[in-house]
């Protein structure tokens, strides 16, 4: 009997085999994984993983959407983990399953297992008495091959030095659709799927998050020819039509007509931190003894070259801000709701919505369709449960239900508004000595699902005693949420960080790419970069001074020698580079960025250079593809990005009033992948976005001194911290 | 519509857009804002690239109206801009991709090899959140390179 491995956790919790592979169609496997393409190409680098251990060629594979009664459950597609969780679940399932049919294989060439090859699907015994080899193949195997077997844990998967798939930049499974406009005939997108005798809704929202529905006329939409219901519970408004334009007419029309209570709610758009600073909170000291102290000022330097330094950083809410606004399909009948959505979280979705609307679990059917870029949580699943209602009162006809452009803006969820304050004391030798980290903001997570009470959109609209649950952290162990990259990966002998995560959500929020990350290490790196500057150390030297894991300082040294940064290299007048670094979750991808920036009336970044260590590559281009993207779109925050609002509504509402990164903005970029194909594979997703923002605000101070500490570095934030410098 | 003629009773007011996806089924060009700001609904009428979103129905008899659908001529599975869309692998969610090929093909249609400033004009308006446009401006300057040296 062999040594049972390790088998990942997703795969433990479906370990039934045919839930993850099936030899249906004749030269062709489909792999069924829980996780779901958001546009990172995961379900390429999954499929290459799962290749790679059945010996079948990338192009034999096809990879099934996503749907509750037969694919695998695992949790949601989040926090980078797909490759960790998903991908490795599936290289142990096909790696069993490979053992499973080279046993059958074996048995019928009368051969011994251990002689069976495996390539393009076909298992080949060569031997020595000048024959042809034996063949057979999966297809030919699989109905005497049954897989409706419990995984053993008894097969290891490849040794990496095996590996021929794993490693090569395969092309994307869903690029011809895309490019193409439809796959095979089929929809590419959620928002394409068309079912006989689809109706279209549209919703009419109120004007403001905390608003009430006083009075309706529904008369006039109920009027227009191919209208066929308004639905109207409480403050939950909708229509249905026969034809899209029609749906979104009525809906006009119907807003037209409506009186709402609303109430001033939010807080000062240009005092956030302020607002954060004074509100209730649940303290969690992630590091050290907390702060032990009352005032920064009371620190005291031990000597009289060591120094001390304090800085406060802040984010402003940040829209997901997806090109395509979020669409969802419902259809009721006497057997099910089926449901189709472009959620990160299918099975949580599923049973939010079994549990609103008081239904079995299995009643629900939900189905997994690509959707536009969502980079965290969007619309993706509130919209599904408004089609749910929808179609509710037109039974036996689908509903599909598109959220149009000022809904998504106004009513998905937002990336919070944060503010960290930094302090520090550096000896005279250059090193820091003590550390003190306080961080304020809601949690990050509020995903349907994560609370006992119902958190979908649609159902606190319908019943007005509900409340939005808060929002909530995962703990720190598995990569936090506020308290995401918290506490500093460098090295130092007192390092206490406190955590307030406050209580009131004035704006609804939700995850956004990277949690709170994205601000806790632009200020770490921004606030690493002031210490360096003022101990007049080179900032790489200083921050490697600090770091004692070689990966870390490699993949610094390598984007270093990348960008051909040398200390005090002369550059244009104008012109400055910044570095950043960040252990993504502090147990995740590495990754070293040096950006270069001119500054003339607002910030151009010029080259961006990263080098990114996420441990065994499966897909380099793809690896590629999410840094660039990722680089591209932290540009576009920290540079242009802040929700608008004022002290009752949300003011964006239109690309116009959140202008986001385009062509002529984009800079050069260079990365560099460190493979180590010994190591754990990581997610890569998430890594380079604080990097990225912190190398931008080190070029610019190295451009300007001038230290931006508030986001985004756009003309309003510069001219501010100008103004602060100088007075 | 790329190249066959299609006779429709709508509402004169209608836009483009729906008409393309929901009455001829031609689902390649995408809703995005219907204000006519991201581009993502972009059409080539009579070889420019504009929003079907903001262009009325009554606005369209008797024009030349080409899709994503209709990008590759008759015979060929791509285009020269959708093969080097995927060899440079220029995608990530591919919501905005249909409209951002309908731009490049219609400036590479009047203007066979443009500088960066040219590409950036004509493609500014087409907004992609993913930050995939290093891999669309490679793409469309292998298809500019390519015809240089052909020429």
């Amino acid at each position: 009997m062999n040594k049972l491995v390790q088998l990942p956790p997703t795969l433990k919790n479906n370990p039934l085999l045919k839930r993850w592979v099936s030899f249906e169609q004749d030269g062709v496997v489909t792999l069924r994984s829980g996780k779901v393409e958001l546009g990172q190409g995961i379900l390429t680098a999954i499929a290459q993983m799962g290749a790679e251990e059945l010996g079948v060629s990338i192009s034999q594979v096809k990879v099934a959407p996503l749907t509750t009664p037969i694919s695998p459950s695992e949790a949601s597609t989040t926090g980078s983990r797909s490759i960790q969780e998903g991908g490795e679940a599936m290289r142990f399932a096909c790696a069993e399953i490979r053992d499973i049919f080279a046993a059958a294989a074996a048995k019928r060439l009368g051969v011994p297992k251990e002689s069976v090859q495996t390539k393009n699907g076909v298992f080949s015994c060569s031997h020595n008495s000048g024959r042809p080899p034996l063949s057979l193949s999966y297809w030919q195997l699989s109905a005497g091959v049954s897989l409706d077997v419990e995984v053993s844990g008894a097969v290891s998967p490849k040794h990496h030095s095996q590996y021929s798939l794993v490693g090569s930049s395969a092309r994307r499974l869903d690029l011809r659709g895309k490019i193409t406009g439809s796959k095979d005939g089929q929809a590419v997108f959620l928002h394409d799927i068309e079912l006989p005798g689809m109706l279209h809704g549209r919703m009419v929202r109120p004007p403001s998050f905390h608003a009430r529905l006083i009075s309706v006329d529904t008369a006039v939409a109920l009027g227009l020819s191919g209208v066929l219901e308004v639905v109207h519970e409480n403050s939950f408004l909708g229509v249905i039509a026969e034809r899209e334009e029609t749906a979104i007419k009525a809906a006009q029309l119907l807003a037209s007509t409506c009186t709402w209570r609303e109430q001033e709610c939010l807080p000062d758009e240009g005092a956030l931190a302020n607002y954060l600073f004074d509100q209730a909170s649940e303290d969690e000291v992630l590091s050290g003894a907390g702060l032990e102290y009352e005032n920064p000022k009371s620190i005291q330097p031990k000597s009289a070259k060591t120094f001390e330094l304090t800085s406060l950083y802040t984010r402003p809410y940040l829209s997901h801000a997806s090109i395509g606004p979020s669409c969802g399909i419902a259809c009721w009948t006497d057997e099910s709701l089926e449901v189709w959505s472009h959620s990160q979280s299918i099975y949580a979705l599923r049973d939010e919505i079994a549990k609103i609307l008081e239904l079995p679990k299995n009643f629900v059917v939900a189905h997994h369709a690509d959707g536009s870029g969502c980079y965290g949580h969007n619309g993706a699943d509130d919209v599904t449960f408004d089609a749910a209602v929808l179609a509710g009162c037109v039974r036996g006809k689908p509903v599909r239900v598109q959220w149009m452009r000022d809904e998504e803006f106004n009513w998905s969820p937002m990336g919070p508004a944060m503010a960290l304050k930094i302090s520090a004391v550096v000896s005279s030798s250059g090193q820091i000595e003590r550390w003190d980290q306080e961080i304020w903001g809601n949690r990050h997570i509020s995903r349907p699902g994560r609370s006992p009470e119902p958190g979908l959109l649609g159902a606190w609209l319908r019943d007005e005693s509900l409340q939005p649950p808060p929002p909530v952290d995962m703990p720190i162990a598995m990569g936090g949420g506020s308290q995401r990259n918290a506490v500093p990966y460098y090295e130092f002998p007192n390092k206490n960080v406190l955590n307030h995560a406050t209580l009131p959500t004035p704006i609804r929020s939700s995850a956004l790419r990277a949690l709170g990350a994205y601000l806790n290490i632009f200020s770490i790196e921004s606030f690493m970069d002031e210490l360096a500057n003022k101990a007049q150390i080179d900032p790489v030297t200083f921050r490697i001074n600090h770091l004692q894991d070689p990966r870390a300082i490699e993949v610094i040294k390598s984007v270093v020698k990348k960008a051909g940064w040398e200390p005090g290299r002369a550059l244009a007048e104008n012109e400055g580079i910044g570095i950043a670094f960040a252990r993504y979750k502090n147990i995740g991808n590495y990754a070293a960025v040096i950006a270069h920036v001119e500054v003339v009336e607002s910030v151009r970044v010029k080259h961006v250079y990263a080098s990114v260590d996420c441990g065994c590559v499966i897909n380099p281009d793809g690896v590629i593809n999410q840094c660039e993207g990722g680089i591209i779109q932290v540009l576009s925050w920290c540079l242009k990005e802040r929700l608008r609002f004022d002290r009752t509504r949300i003011t964006t509402k239109s690309w116009d009033d959140y202008p986001i990164f385009k062509f002529s903005d984009v800079p050069l970029i260079d990365i560099e992948l460190i493979n180590r194909p010994e190591c754990e594979s990581l997610g890569v997703g998430e890594g380079v976005t604080g990097p990225t923002a912190a190398a931008v605000a080190n070029a610019v101070y190295n451009a300007l001194k001038v230290r931006v500490r508030d986001l985004p570095m756009d003309a309003e934030n510069i001219i501010k911290s100008i103004n602060a410098q100088e007075s | 519509m790329n190249q066959c003629d299609y006779t429709v009773r709508v509402e004169e007011n209608t836009p483009l857009l729906y008409i393309l996806r929901n009455d001829l089924k031609l689902k390649g060009t995408k809703f995005g804002c219907g204000l006519g700001q991201c581009g993502a609904c972009n059409v080539l009428i009579d070889g420019r690239a504009v929003n079907s979103c903001s262009t009325p129905v009554w606005d369209c008899p008797g024009k030349a109206i080409q899709t994503i659908e209709g990008l590759p001529a008759a015979g060929e599975l791509l285009s020269a801009l959708q093969i080097a869309f995927e060899e440079e692998q220029a995608i990530q969610c591919g919501y905005c991709v249909s409209g951002i090929l309908i731009s490049a093909q219609g400036l590479l249609s009047v203007n066979p090899n443009p500088s960066d400033e040219e590409i950036f004009a004509a493609l500014d308006a087409n907004l992609c959140r993913c930050g995939t446009h290093v891999r669309f401006l490679r793409a469309i300057k292998k298809v500019t390179s390519q015809r240089v040296k052909s020429t």
